[in-house]
């Protein structure tokens, strides 16, 4: 499918070749993400401590462990939105592409449009049509597109999520009055239309029914060649069946979480180094 | 192959954390934003105060001040767009001018405390002001003669009546709303939601009309109190019904399960836990009361003596002096009034802190 | 292997459906007088509080039948001349509770959205405190600072609104604003001046409930508008604005109710002056809650009767508008939770 987006007026944006998956290069190529030595706090409590990963571009990692133990802290660390909470603070670099997020050239919002995210519980704006939800970004980050190249990357962004022909042809209805699976996929075409170079989701499909859950799980293989995915989840088999490379945190009670171990999804699962993670990939607590 | 990271374990509490990590600083808003909000702000006032004054000679210090506002937007806006895309020109700028709607509110509030207090304290340095009545005194008599305590204590009287009426009533029409709920609590809501609503003159004229003409009473303090009641009442019903209705079900239950009355429930488990809510609302209606100046000026007169019989004779109250005084356009009855305004205003603050303390003293034990 | 277990026999069927049983709760002694007491109580309320509304229609009966539909074309108040309506003082109310609004509305709101998402963590609880304090204050007090510290500026802006913008009816002053020595007189004891100190006690009571409302927006939206790259007030147009869109409307109407019934600080501030104009930066207007502070004293007993009338009409107004007020609010998706 052709997209022009001349008019978007990404940096280092020239016209994209054409076609499908995979040649998407040039403004928003999938990036990669370092975190280091990331440690993080609510008020005067420590709940990350020491967190160092690394994202290859163009690939899914999955973050596991039990709940509290800081997955989400950490995700949202990642593309800034730990700050947005009142009393939480950060230390430690994020580094996109080589630089690091929270250094002084970076403004917020430049950030979360490089970095984005999809929560937990499906928000499709409700004051919004379907169309007009996909292009909120846009509108929000005052991205100027005209109205054709509108058109054609509503229909993009909403293929990509895997939700195009279930609404093709009620784009005006708002975007509230869909299931619970197709409202995350709007979110998810929401977060597209930006051009992220990462996505982060949280727990995407712990709130939904198992078709849906399959649904996004498709989507997700589909956009991990044109942005870098990171995704938390509770759902071990999820972890196996779309990351590549997994890392599991845990926390002891009482003190900051982090990671104990990570690698391939696959030798975490079969050949797990800490007897930890063991116990916990096999299901012996969780 | 995978990577571990050694994470403390529980029982090596002693081994100190490899690397002490602080919290890092992230600012938003950096020195060189900074920089150019206050340059702007001064820009916009230079420009102003040259364009304002000596070009166009314009008179006034309110439109100095708009110009100078206009100004700056205008400045700041082309600074900060030199470095920033869009978004965040619209983002500085609206924060500016919300900062600024803000300072103006607070300024006008604090300007009005200020200048009573400013115009009224020539008046309150004399122990006579607090101490006598108007009797036999003229308007334009100086300050070391007469005093406002008829006022003090006929305000007293007016609202303490007041308030003894209608909090009873108040309380128990938001219990009959929420806990009897009985047939009528729909109609008692709905005419109780649209009398807060009516004006305070109305309330007056109603008692005036009623009591004064149609009865044949005179015009005292009670009817003052009676009018203000009518004001007060549904105040209090519906703050008390909302403070009711947040006491959570679970707790009725619990207190049901325990083999309580419904009576009982009510006034052990019930009203203790919205009394934060209901004495707030009290004291705001109160604060209400004080300051109403149609009802004294409809049901009582303004005497100048002091009455403590609320069911004889006229009695005048703070709110009636200050408005009657105001009238003579005397110089020294005027600072009166300001005098009067302040020991008014103190009075209202003296609740609100009150309210505010009682408040913040449930949050803490809890 | 496997156990069987045997159910206990299963009784015969019912041969008809069964039906609930009927429970009767039974009272207690005690639980019968307090709810007695209550409804005694909340009936007693109803009663006295209908009566009023009832009260004053049914005063007003008289004056209607004396002066039909005149009383509300009549602009003069002339009891002597048996020439009364309260044309111009309803067009003085309205007029008087617009100008609040006019200056109230962007003030509330901007307030409003500032505590909510921009005050930092110490302004705000202490800017909230400051707003409640604002509402406190009695309205006499401001009709003084209106009358004497804010009129005295106030009249420059009159007069430089009428110098440039004077063509336009609403503003426009009866005198010459060019002159080098202008008629200061004209400007105050004005619609406008007045319209400022109403606002004063407009704006903490629209803000308060457009804070209530702004707070309320669900964080789920907020964090996706944030996640999006949105600014704070990318954020606020985006997902606030849309959700509080009916109290912030219900806000408003609430404030205008009270505005309309405002007596005090108009008492102070405004000449009266029996005339339908729209130049509210001129000197002199009446509104129908001062029209009857200032009248009532000297009535006769029909007089009385008219007055009453001017006060059922207004109190007919003041609920029409609280009771649109109240439905913004409640049929709005922020209505759920907002106490008004």
């Amino acid at each position: 499918m052709k997209v022009s987006l001349d008019g978007i007026g990404f940096p280092g944006g020239a016209a994209r070749p054409d076609a499908g998956a995979g040649a998407r290069a040039g403004e928003s190529a999938p990036a990669g993400l370092d975190a280091l030595g990331v440690c993080a706090w609510f008020g005067r409590t420590q709940v990350l401590d020491d967190v160092n990963l690394s994202v290859t571009p163009a690939s899914v990692t999955a973050l596991i462990g039990p709940s509290g133990c800081g997955k989400s802290t950490f995700l949202r660390i990642l593309n800034r939105m730990h700050e947005s909470t009142e009393g939480a603070q950060m230390a430690g670099e994020v580094f996109l592409n080589g630089e690091d997020v929270y250094g002084p050239g970076h403004r917020l919002t430049d950030v979360r449009k490089q970095i984005g995210m999809v929560f937990q519980k499906p928000n499709p704006f409700p004051s919004m049509s379907i169309a007009d939800n996909v292009t909120a970004g846009l509108g929000l980050t005052n991205t100027k597109v005209s109205r054709s190249d509108r058109v054609d990357l509503i229909e993009e962004c909403l293929t990509r999520a895997g939700l195009w022909n279930e609404v093709k042809d009620r784009l005006e209805r708002p975007g509230a009055a869909l299931s619970g699976g197709q409202q995350q996929r709007l979110c998810i075409a929401r977060s597209l239309a930006v051009r992220p170079k990462v996505l982060l989701m949280d727990e995407p499909c712990s709130a939904l029914d198992p078709t849906s859950t399959r649904r996004i799980e498709d989507t997700i293989a589909e956009l991990q060649e044109d942005v870098t995915i990171v995704i938390v989840t509770h759902n071990m088999q999820q972890a196996t069946r779309v990351s590549q490379r997994a890392a599991f945190f845990l926390a002891e009670p009482g003190r900051p979480g982090g990671i104990i171990e990570q690698g391939d999804t696959v030798d975490l699962f079969e050949h797990p180094r800490d007897e930890r993670t063991s116990d916990y990939v096999n299901g012996r607590f969780g | 192959m995978t990577t571990l990271y050694s994470v403390p374990q529980v029982d090596e509490d002693d081994a100190p954390p490899a690397r002490p990590r602080t919290p890092r600083r992230i600012r938003s808003f950096t020195p060189e934003d900074r920089f150019a909000a206050v340059g702007s702000v001064l820009a916009s006032l230079a420009l102003v105060d040259v364009a304002y004054l000596h070009i166009f000679y314009f008179s006034g210090l309110l439109g100095f001040l708009l110009c100078w506002y206009v100004a700056y937007l205008v400045v700041y806006g082309v600074v900060v767009s030199l470095a920033n895309p869009r978004p965040i020109v619209v983002e500085r700028l609206v924060t500016s001018t919300l900062y600024l709607a803000s300072a103006v509110v607070v300024l006008a509030l604090g300007s009005t405390v200020v200048y009573i207090f400013a115009k009224g304290w020539r008046a309150l340095v004399h122990v006579n002001f607090f101490t006598h009545d108007m009797a036999g005194v003229s308007p334009t008599a100086p300050l070391t003669q007469g005093g406002i305590l008829h006022a003090i204590v006929g305000t007293v009287i007016e609202v303490g009546i007041a308030v003894a009426v209608s909090v009873p009533l108040g309380i128990g029409t938001a219990v009959y709303m929420t806990e009897v709920r009985g047939r009528g609590s729909k109609l008692v809501r709905t005419v109780v939601e649209s009398m807060t609503a009516l004006p305070e003159i109305l309330a007056g004229l109603f008692v005036y009309v009623v009591l004064i003409i149609e009865f044949g009473l005179s015009k005292t303090g009670l009817a003052v109190s009676a009018a203000m009641a009518v004001t007060m009442v549904p105040i209090i019903a519906r703050a008390g019904e909302v403070a009711l209705r947040v006491v959570p079900g679970g707790l009725r239950e619990a207190s049901s399960a325990l083999g309580a009355t419904h009576w009982k429930t009510v006034v052990r488990v019930v009203l203790p836990s919205a009394a934060a809510g209901l004495v707030t609302a009290t004291i705001l209606a109160i604060a209400r009361g004080i300051g109403e100046t149609a009802i004294p000026l409809i049901c009582s007169g303004a005497s100048s003596f002091m009455n403590t019989n609320p069911v004889q004779e006229p009695m005048n109250s703070l709110p009636l002096y200050i408005y009657t005084a105001y009238t003579t356009h005397e110089s020294l009855a005027i600072t009166r009034a300001f005098g009067a305004a302040s020991v008014l205003m103190t009075m209202v603050l003296v609740l609100f802190v009150t309210a505010r303390f009682l408040v913040r003293d449930k949050k803490v034990r809890r | 292997m496997t156990t069987t277990v045997d159910l206990a026999p299963s009784p015969t069927p019912p041969s008809e459906p069964r039906a609930p049983r009927r429970l009767s709760p039974g009272l207690q002694p005690s639980d019968r007088i307090f709810h007695g007491g209550a409804t005694v109580i909340g009936m007693v309320v109803l009663a006295l509080t209908g009566a009023i509304g009832l009260f004053l229609g049914y005063q007003s009966i008289p004056t209607l039948h004396t002066y039909g539909l005149h009383f509300f074309t009549e602009t003069q108040w002339l009891p002597e001349l048996n020439k009364i309506g309260i044309a111009a003082v309803l067009v003085g109310t309205v007029e008087v509770a617009l100008v609040a609004m006019v200056v109230s509305f962007p003030l509330a709101l901007m307030l409003a959205l500032f505590i909510t998402d921009y005050a930092p963590k110490r302004i705000k609880s202490w800017l909230i405190s400051t707003v409640d304090l604002m509402a406190a204050v009695p309205s006499i007090i401001y009709g003084l600072w209106g009358f004497y510290l804010l009129q005295p500026h106030a009249i420059n802006v009159a007069r430089f609104l009428s110098q440039y913008v004077g063509w336009f009816p609403v503003f426009h002053v009866d005198t010459d604003p060019n002159a080098a020595v202008w008629q200061q007189s004209r400007y105050t004891s004005s619609a406008f001046i007045a319209g400022l100190a109403v606002a004063m006690m407009a704006i903490p009571l629209a803000c308060a409930i457009m804070r209530g409302v702004f707070d309320q927006a669900p964080l789920g939206e907020r964090e996706a508008a944030m996640a999006l790259g949105g600014t704070r007030f990318g954020v606020a147009r985006t997902v606030v604005l849309p959700f509080a869109k009916g109290g912030v409307i219900g806000g408003t109407m609430l404030a205008l109710g009270r505005a309309l019934g405002e007596t005090a600080a108009v008492l102070i501030i405004i000449s009266p002056a029996y005339d339908i104009k729209p130049r509210i930066l001129e000197a002199g207007t009446q509104t129908t809650s001062a029209l009857i502070a200032g009248n009532f004293g000297n009535a006769t007993k029909s007089q009385l009767s008219a007055l009453l009338t001017a006060g059922f009409v207004l109190f007919v107004i003041t609920l029409g508008v609280n009771s649109i007020a109240a439905v913004f609010i409640r049929r709005s998706r922020s209505g759920a939770g907002t106490e008004i």
